[in-house]
């Protein structure tokens, strides 16, 4: 009795064990945030690749899009963070971003496929590392709420239009169906570059210094200044909080409070399953300025993390991800455009898209090649994301009446010289 | 006594003797633990100096959690960079506070350097004086009329101190649906034939319901502290008052208020002291707009400190150190009044 009581202890001891050498040896936690249902997607994925790769297990760590920009940089900074994260401000983040070339089966793959945006990626004078990959390439440009032209029996701006030609068409619509925001715009520096470049913006770089504010910026600055001025767009989006603040307009226009939202692709998939046949909205290309129809490109990309103690399993895990089947599978189904050079060609097959959305995702896909290179070179700068930050504080003041246009432009400049001083203080 | 008797008399003192034993117990059990070592440190250190011992856990919990992270703020407000680890940072000696202190006129906030942070400012010392005025009318109202032998009296006791338990960013979530374009009040105003207000959108507004939501959320507290003393108050005096037909407001003036007053005071400095630290609410509930008419000291440092791409430690520290010292001298001035009304 004794002894079978031993041996069954023995053999529990040894299948607890055996169960934890089968168990995955290697965690890898990514941080990531949704706009729509790619965190759902992305999980589905993963728990494939996981089928395939017994030693490895991923955790999806879902979190608001905040902490991506508030709180993973000060993870990094202390050393500590998760192994892979999908961000935005890769130009901000790109020191603490792992290189993976020497651990993905094809660096050539990715070159011809991401090339153009691992730049992005990049701290400046590298031009070899593969830090990750376009999980979404985006680029704004304005909804427009279709139903509320019929409804005013106003006719919308045909194509080449101005953004005073749109301005002025939603602001009569408005009028006619008491809509309360005629025009609106995210209040972000991202969206508001997007009328800059068309108005001719440069962001350039003179005597080694940023200059922000140009006569592009002063035209575009101006032009949401005499918008909030005559009623064409509320202070409820720009003036209503302060500093860095984001407010979208996404949940107004939703509502059908909005006549033209200039936001951008990221929101189709969102826009399809909420309003549905509530009205009928459409994507437009980017209205035009004095210099060109651009809009600006952006996006989100999963990228490793020098934080990660598992560089070979982070590789290995992007590698699956960035493969042109899963990618295909992940934008399809989360009706993002591709920020892959491979797909944006060969197009993808929204299968799950409404024909309204299926639209305004072609409508997003052409404007990707109309895209002035000087917007690409502002995305990809690493102090994009500072002039964006004092440029929105800045004209938020303005919106209210605080201070002036001028005094604004000073602000800016100031705001974005001490920055860029503080970030090259090196002990 | 029989054993029937003896057992139902035990049954009778029931669990509330059992936990007594039990506590009884174990406090025992712990003291016969903790007396040896406590008499060899006795016979160590001498009894004069055993207090000290007392007060070590309470005193490592503070220098961890309190005067570690004071130090490390000061060094963050003389250093420099982005860099996190005070060791990697460059020095910079006092150029963050000369920063902020570069001013053409204290009282035009345009006119400084770092307009921003005088801007939080003026925007906290309006607060802090508005906030100050309605909490400390509205709790003592309050008070007075719960100190009175009115129905329910113990339920609106509870409806006034209920705000206090919850949590300042659900309280300002609450505030912000009522309040938004679409929200309730607007829903009411219009119902009633009137026009909707952009709460959100006017600074006078802004500030106002910054105030209001402040005072509603944490009257309850001091309503609390103003009722038990007026409980205090002997009722004796105001038997003798009301012999002697002294009119109510006399009352009030001669007699409650001033034997309220050392009440009144710690009211006054934890309103002042809170006013002064104020962030979650009003961030939640207005962001800090609209432009910057309800920016406070503590959002400019969050902001300053966090929610930019170049995160200024540096900046942000000196702030606080800054919002430190002002709350160091309040809380003298606390000390100071209190000292002298007790003596």
């Amino acid at each position: 009795m004794k002894k079978a009581a031993w041996m069954a202890g023995c053999a529990l001891a040894l299948s607890i064990l055996g169960a934890a050498g089968a168990q995955a040896e290697t965690t890898l936690r990514i941080m990531w945030y949704s706009d729509g249902n790619e965190g759902e997607v992305m999980n589905d994925l993963l728990r494939r690749f996981e089928e395939k790769n017994k030693d490895v297990k991923v955790v999806l760590d879902q979190v608001p899009f905040k902490a991506i920009n508030e709180t993973l940089p000060v993870q990094l900074a202390s050393g500590k963070g998760p192994d892979l994260a999908r961000i935005t401000d890769m130009g901000g983040l790109a020191p603490y971003l792992l290189d993976i070339r020497s651990h993905v089966k094809d660096a050539v793959y990715w070159e011809q496929n991401y090339g153009p945006f691992l730049q992005w990626m990049r701290v400046p004078g590298n031009t070899s590392a593969i830090p990750g990959y376009m999980t979404q390439l985006t680029v704004t440009g304005p909804f427009v709420n279709k139903t509320l032209f019929e409804q005013a029996g106003v006719a919308m701006p045909g194509a080449n239009a101005t953004w005073e030609d749109w301005a002025k068409a939603a602001k009569a619509v408005a009028d006619k169906v008491q809509a309360p925001f005629p025009v609106a715009f995210d209040r972000s520096g991202h969206r508001f570059f997007g009328l800059a470049v068309s108005q001719g913006a440069q962001m350039a770089e003179a005597g080694g210094e940023l200059k922000p504010v140009d006569d592009g910026f002063k035209r575009a600055a101006k032009l949401v200044v005499d918008w909030h001025k005559s009623g064409v767009m509320s202070k409820e989006l720009w003036g209503a909080v302060s500093g860095t603040a984001y407010r979208g307009a996404n949940e107004e226009f939703k509502n059908a409070q909005v006549v033209f939202y200039e936001s951008g692709s990221w929101q189709t998939a969102q826009f399809d399953k909420t309003i549905g046949d509530a009205f009928d909205w459409i994507a437009v290309p980017t209205p035009c300025g004095p210099a060109n129809c651009s809009g600006m490109p952006g996006g989100a990309a999963l990228v490793a993390l020098k934080t990660s103690s598992h560089p070979a399993e982070v590789g290995r895990l992007l590698d699956y991800l960035a493969s042109e089947e899963v990618a295909n599978e992940f934008y399809a189904r989360t009706l993002f455009v591709p920020g892959h050079i491979g797909l944006a060609r060969k197009g993808i097959a929204y299968t799950s898209a409404s024909p309204q959305a299926a639209a305004a995702l072609k409508v997003f896909g052409d404007a990707v090649g109309k895209l002035d290179p000087v917007a690409y070179r502002i995305q990809g700068d690493p102090s994009s994301r500072i002039v964006f930050n004092a440029a929105i504080s800045r004209l938020g003041q303005v919106v209210v009446g605080e201070t002036s246009l001028d005094d604004a432009y000073q602000r800016i400049s100031a705001d974005v010289a001490q920055q860029i001083a503080e970030r090259r203080k090196k002990q | 006594m029989t054993d029937t008797m003896r057992s139902h008399g035990e049954a009778a003192r029931g669990p509330s003797a059992a936990v007594a034993a039990v506590t009884t117990g174990s406090a025992n059990t712990l003291m016969r633990l903790t007396d040896p070592p406590m008499r060899a440190v006795q016979r160590l250190i001498g009894a004069a100096r055993m207090p000290y011992v007392f007060l070590l856990p309470n005193l490592v919990f503070f220098g961890l959690f309190v005067f570690l992270p004071i130090g490390i703020n000061i060094v963050f407000s003389v250093t420099g960079g982005t860099a996190l680890f005070p060791g990697e940072r460059p020095y910079a000696g006092a150029e963050h506070y000369a920063r902020l202190l570069d001013c053409g006129s204290y009282l035009d906030a345009a006119s400084c350097r770092e307009d921003l942070f005088w801007r939080g400012v003026g925007n906290t010392l309006t607060f802090t004086v508005l906030q100050m005025v309605a909490m400390v009318l509205f709790s003592l109202v309050t008070a007075l009329v719960l100190n009175r032998p009115i129905r329910g009296r113990g339920f609106f006791r509870a409806v006034y101190f209920f705000p206090v338990l919850l949590s300042p960013v659900v309280v300002a979530l609450i505030w912000k649906w009522i309040l938004q374009r679409d929200g309730l009040l607007n829903a009411v105003l219009t119902t009633a034939g009137g026009e909707k207000i952009l709460f959100f959108v006017d600074p006078g507004w802004a500030m106002f319901w910054a105030v209001f939501v402040s005072v509603w959320a944490h009257m309850g507290f001091y309503t609390l502290i103003l009722l038990a003393g007026l409980q205090a108050i002997p009722r004796d005096v105001y038997e003798a008052a009301e012999m002697d037909g002294t009119r109510p407001w006399r009352v009030f003036h001669r007699i409650t208020l001033p034997l309220l007053w050392p009440n009144l005071l710690v009211v006054l400095v934890l309103v002042l002291i809170r006013s002064v630290q104020v962030f979650d609410e009003v961030f939640v509930l207005t962001g800090g707009g609209p432009g910057t008419a309800t920016l406070m000291v503590v959002q400019y440092i969050y902001t300053t400190a966090f929610a930019n791409q170049v995160q200024n430690f540096g900046l942000a520290g000196a702030a606080s150190v800054l919002l430190g010292a002002v709350l160091f001298v309040l809380t003298l001035i606390q000390l100071f009044l209190t000292r002298r009304r007790a003596s």
